[in-house]
């Protein structure tokens, strides 16, 4: 066992997971979205992307591209966020939030492909 | 290119994950610990404004305490969260740091660097691996003829020295190993415009390596190699290595040339002199009398040999005959001594070869050999280059030396091919034959040495000559030899070597009709060649030299002009 593959495994499901559990729930209702998962899926994803860098193999590439994806449509939804709660001052009415979830949904997308690869992998691995 | 920006990448993945979990802990514990607002309310900050805070705080340290004035568990939790961040940030801007200055990443990058220089090369050049005393001599000459080159050498010293080097080309250099193929292959050797490789460091199985490198992944490449040792030289010569350079053989040869015919030994000379360098004055090694040899290494093996070829009595000192393998019958000794020199009857001889591997010792026979026969004549070989001040000041009569020869050789066979062949064709003529160019050249040049250029009749080189040849115009050998601007002139120049497929002709006649493909071989005067240009490229000058009139210059008459030419043409051939 290679706990750097242990480690490595472990943040791109989990950054999968958490996007997944502040994406379930009603699309716009806030209530249903909590500011803090983002947080945690933002700071995830990061670690995640950075944890890809340096692999010079195909598959490394592939990975490393999704990830980006995942933290640029993130990054759209904390900016989202930030300027509907602080500089406009709009608050999260239904369609901000509905806004900020179906960002993440696409950030949850590239985790899937993300996680799809590395499975790939390990059973291309197997054999 | 791709291995730097994955040795950065990988290198600094510990680095800046150390900076994102110390931002996030740092957003996450100012957002879960209450402070108070300015009425004393309890309040809890946000994200947007920790990550704002966080951001500020690990950078500067000191934008004051936003929006409300902080509780003091926010203080304390502040503390903990400026030495973290701060500190993560040392680590991963040291980290940077330390890798640009890391030795394999600069190698990395300056790998890089020089591979692209070379793909971007549009023109002809010569990897030249080794930038000893040789390659620093050859990349000179080179560089002088407007040829480029490209240097491949182990020692990263030499590389900065040919980066401080004055030369008129830029040439790109690489520290690297020229044994391994992949050096070579970055280096060039692959490259469309790649001429050849030539093979001059010091150690022969390396030279044999790169010989064999270049033969097998560049077939068609002229390859030219520097050998000290037989061994090798068959070895290289068994797979079709072009040319192999052996010094000292090459010497000797110098040696039997100037015995058996001076003249074309002169005439060699002169012709090979650099740039600008006066003209030799004849040597004449005498042959009425016996030689004594000095030092029986490779050297003096090579000078016996041809020495003994020649008919001469030669008697051999050298200090250790057993590991040598000298004759029996020769003195034993260093040579530096008076004793050992009247043991070899230096009063009688008439030259002297002083041919040991050291340079002191070679100059201490010299003098001391001069001393009781002061009439001698003297053979010197020098080692190492920088001895020139004391080699120059015994002013011996020959000087034998390796790294000079070589380049010498390899100069005129990579920037002057035809005169390569010239001096080869040469050594077949009688002395008389030489004796006579002399006089010729000595009419056209006063004292330096004559200058040499080549010149192919194609559509680049002699554009106008093509063109009147197009137009079924003849052109003589001795239209170029005419001065544009006064057609009853000469230039000052002769015209050495013509070469056609499958035929070469030396001193080729005046009266030779030209054809499209044909290469001359010139000497002369510098401005000869300047002004041939004008009657190789220039319709007009052409026009002139061969008519003595000028072609019409309008559009409308030079078509009515090549149209009545043509129609003459056919008219005479029908």
């Amino acid at each position: 066992m290679n706990p750097e593959k242990v480690i490595f495994g472990f943040f791109i499901v989990l950054a999968l997971t958490l996007n997944f559990g502040f994406f379930v729930g009603e699309l716009d209702n806030p209530e249903h979205h909590h500011v803090y998962e983002l947080f945690a899926v933002v700071v995830v994803n990061l670690i995640a992307t950075v944890l890809k860098f340096g692999d010079r193999t195909q598959m490394g590439a592939v990975l490393l591209a999704t990830s980006l994806v995942a933290v640029l449509q993130l990054f759209a939804a904390a900016l989202v966020w930030a300027v509907a709660v602080h500089i406009s001052e709009t608050g999260l009415t239904p369609a901000v939030t509905a806004s900020i979830v179906s960002l993440t949904g696409g950030a949850m997308l590239a985790n899937v492909i993300s996680v799809v690869l590395l499975v790939i992998e390990t059973v291309m691995l197997r054999r | 290119m791709d291995n730097i920006v994955f040795l950065i990448f990988r290198r600094m993945r510990t680095p800046l994950i150390t900076i994102v979990v110390a931002y996030s802990v740092a957003v996450l514990g100012l957002v879960l610990i209450p402070g108070r607002d300015a009425l004393g309310n309890v309040w809890y900050m946000d994200f947007f404004h920790a990550f704002y805070f966080v951001s500020f705080m690990s950078t500067t340290i000191g934008f004051g305490e936003i929006p409300y004035e902080f509780s003091d568990a926010q203080r304390l939790w502040v503390i903990v969260c400026v030495y973290a961040t701060v500190v993560a940030w040392i680590y991963s801007i040291g980290t940077l740091i330390s890798l640009l200055q890391d030795p394999t990443f600069q190698q990395a990058v300056n790998e890089g660097r020089f591979a692209r220089r070379i793909d971007r090369l549009r023109e002809g050049f010569y990897l030249v691996c080794g930038y000893g005393e040789t390659g620093s001599a050859l990349i000179e000459a080179l560089t002088e003829r407007d040829q480029h080159a490209v240097v491949i050498d182990i020692d990263q010293q030499r590389i900065h020295l040919l980066q401080m080097e004055n030369l008129r080309q830029y040439v790109p250099g690489l520290c690297a190993d020229a044994s391994r193929p992949l050096h070579m292959i970055e280096a060039g050797l692959k490259h469309p415009r790649c001429a050849g490789v030539v093979a001059l460091t010091n150690v022969n199985e390396v030279n044999l390596h790169i010989a064999i490198t270049s033969k097998l992944l560049h077939p068609e490449l002229k390859v030219i190699c520097r050998a000290d040792s037989a061994d090798i030289e068959a070895n290289m010569a068994s797979f079709g290595t072009d040319y192999i350079i052996d010094p000292f053989d090459t010497f000797a040869v110098h040696v039997a040339t100037a015995m058996q015919a001076p003249c074309v030994y002169l005439l060699q000379q002169w012709l090979t002199g650099l740039s600008h360098a006066r003209l030799p004055e004849p040597l004449y090694p005498p042959k009425d009398g016996h030689w004594v040899l000095c030092g029986y290494g490779r050297f003096g093996k090579a000078l016996f040999e041809r020495l003994i070829d020649e008919g001469l009595e030669t008697v051999i000192v050298e200090a250790d005959p057993d590991r040598t393998g000298a004759p029996e019958h020769c003195v034993v000794g260093p040579g530096t001594e008076a004793v050992t020199l009247q043991q070899a009857h230096i009063e009688d001889a008439v030259g002297l070869v002083a041919g040991t591997d050291d340079d002191v010792n070679n100059l201490s026979i010299i003098m001391t050999a001069r001393e009781l026969n002061p009439k001698l004549f003297v053979i010197l070989r020098q080692n190492l280059q920088t001895n020139d001040p004391i080699a120059e000041a015994v002013d011996a009569d020959m000087v034998m030396h390796p790294s000079s020869i070589i380049a010498n050789r390899i100069r005129v066979l990579l920037a002057t091919p035809l005169l390569a062949e010239f001096l080869q064709l040469a050594l077949y003529e009688d002395d008389e034959w030489a004796r006579l160019l002399i006089s010729r050249i000595v009419g056209l040049v006063s004292e330096e040495v004559p200058h040499i250029w080549e010149v192919e009749i194609d559509e680049r080189l002699a554009h106008a000559v093509v063109v009147a040849l197009e137009l079924g115009q003849t052109v003589h050998l001795s239209d170029l030899l005419t001065d544009p601007r006064e057609r009853t002139r000469e230039l000052p120049t002769i015209a050495l070597m013509l070469t056609r497929p499958g035929h070469r002709t030396l001193m080729p006649d005046e009266t030779t009709r030209l054809a499209k493909g044909d290469r001359l071989l010139f000497c002369g005067r510098y401005s000869a060649q300047s002004r041939m240009e004008w009657s190789l490229q220039n319709e007009i000058a052409l026009t002139y030299i061969r008519t003595g009139g000028s072609a019409p210059q309008g559009a409308l008459w030079r078509r009515l002009y090549k149209r009545w030419l043509r129609g003459r043409n056919a008219g005479t051939v029908s």
